[in-house]
């Protein structure tokens, strides 16, 4: 069995450490530094590039609340514009009702007034009418005149029961 | 003898050296240790060489398999192990690239020799022993003593835990080497099947390609095993369990 050849030990053992030892100096010293340099400046890249999407991602936010609170304020302002005209239209349109009903009132009493004025004329001449026609009725039927007294006691109790008196 | 299945696993030297009267040739084995610092270096530093942003395909396998270690080692032995980052990845692309480099046909195994296998489950137990005891000085022997067992249970449960704490070294070098050794023989004794059955030999050679794709996943398995235990360990010398 080779590998128990005992005068091969040292020169394997000899060129194992010398390749070995160059082996670990040369990754110890140049060649992992290099890797764990570019491992490490990607990270930090990453966590950059991280921070700073979520510095602008804030900004956004903060944009869109400072949007948000002038629409709500322009929105509100509106509203009160919007407010205060439905009252001064309301106030002036009560105003001119008042004024319109005022006016018909008024017109509504002078009519009353006229109207009382004529029926009242009108209810004065009833009797006379009522006196006229009843000694016209009374000749034609009769062929007399009758006597006034008679007439007008009969107009007076007619007319009280009428409520016209 | 051409044939013999552990003739691959000869050592030849290439060029003969010797320093302070020790043998260090120049071997078939080290020019796989050669090959795979090679390969490593420029797999890792070639790939890196642009430092893009988004990384390429080439980019993305090199920043993968450093978090494959990273990663590894934060789950076994928490964050206080990253200290220990550049060793097991080291440990891990290293066995990872000899094991693979050994795939080639005619190529040479290095792991497949536990001397190299041992040397370097010898180092990870030694180097974790210290760890162990320089963070929690004599305290690091509780490690032998699991916590809340009866007194009557301890006097047997300390020698296993010693026990088992001291093969460690052993296990874990006689794991990869035997699944590379193994492995590599069978595939040459089914080669050898293949022409001496003749027409036949259709069967081991289809044999031999499905055993191939498995010897690629025990490749990388074993690799990943090795290193995992590693930090496994190291847990242990940080933690105390």
């Amino acid at each position: 069995m080779p590998q128990l050849e005992l005068n091969d030990f040292a020169p394997q053992l000899f060129w194992l450490v010398i390749t070995f030892g160059a082996l670990y100096l040369l990754m110890a010293k140049v060649a992992l530094p290099r890797v764990s340099d570019v491992l490490l400046s990607r990270e930090q890249r990453i966590a950059n590039d991280l921070d700073a999407a979520q510095k602008l991602n804030n900004e956004a936010q903060d944009a869109l609340r400072a949007y948000e609170a002038a629409l709500s304020e322009a929105r509100a302002k509106a509203s009160a514009l919007a407010a205060e005209t439905r009252a001064k239209v309301q106030a002036d349109a009560a105003v001119q009702q008042a004024e319109a009903e005022a006016r018909l009132a008024e017109r509504a009493t002078e009519a009353e007034a006229q109207i009382r004025a004529a029926r009242d004329d009108a209810m004065a001449n009833v009797r006379e009418i009522a006196e006229s026609a009843t000694r016209d009725v009374v000749s034609q039927l009769l062929g007399t005149t009758p006597d006034d007294a008679i007439v007008n006691a009969a107009l007076d109790a007619e007319l009280t029961r009428a409520g016209l008196n | 003898m051409a044939h013999n299945p552990l003739d691959q696993f000869r050592i030849n030297r290439i060029v003969e050296l010797e320093a302070g009267g020790i043998d260090v040739s120049f071997t078939n084995s080290s020019v796989f240790m050669v090959a795979a610092l090679i390969v490593i270096c420029a797999f890792v530093i070639l790939g890196m060489r642009q430092k893009a942003l988004v990384p390429g395909r080439w980019q993305s396998m090199v920043e993968m398999s450093y978090e494959l270690v990273a990663n590894m080692i934060r789950d076994t032995a928490g964050s206080e192990a990253q200290r220990y980052f550049p060793f097991i990845f080291s440990l891990f692309t290293f066995i990872l690239a000899l094991n693979l480099l050994g795939m080639i046909p005619y190529s040479f195994t290095v792991t497949s020799h536990i001397v190299v296998t041992f040397a370097m489950s010898g180092f990870v137990f030694i180097g974790v022993t210290i760890i162990g005891f320089s963070r929690h000085g004599i305290g690091y022997t509780k490690l032998f003593a699991p916590k809340g067992a009866s007194p009557i249970l301890l006097v047997i449960l300390i020698p296993i835990e010693i026990i088992s704490y001291f093969i460690r070294p052993i296990s874990l070098s006689v794991r990869l080497f035997a699944n590379m050794m193994a492995g590599h023989t069978m595939l040459k004794v089914f080669a050898g099947f293949v022409i001496s059955l003749g027409m036949y030999g259709i069967l081991p050679l289809a044999f031999m390609v499905a055993l191939t794709g498995l010897e690629i996943i025990v490749a990388i398995l074993q690799a990943y095993i090795f290193s995992i235990l590693a930090c496994i360990y190291l847990n242990d010398a940080i933690h105390l369990h």
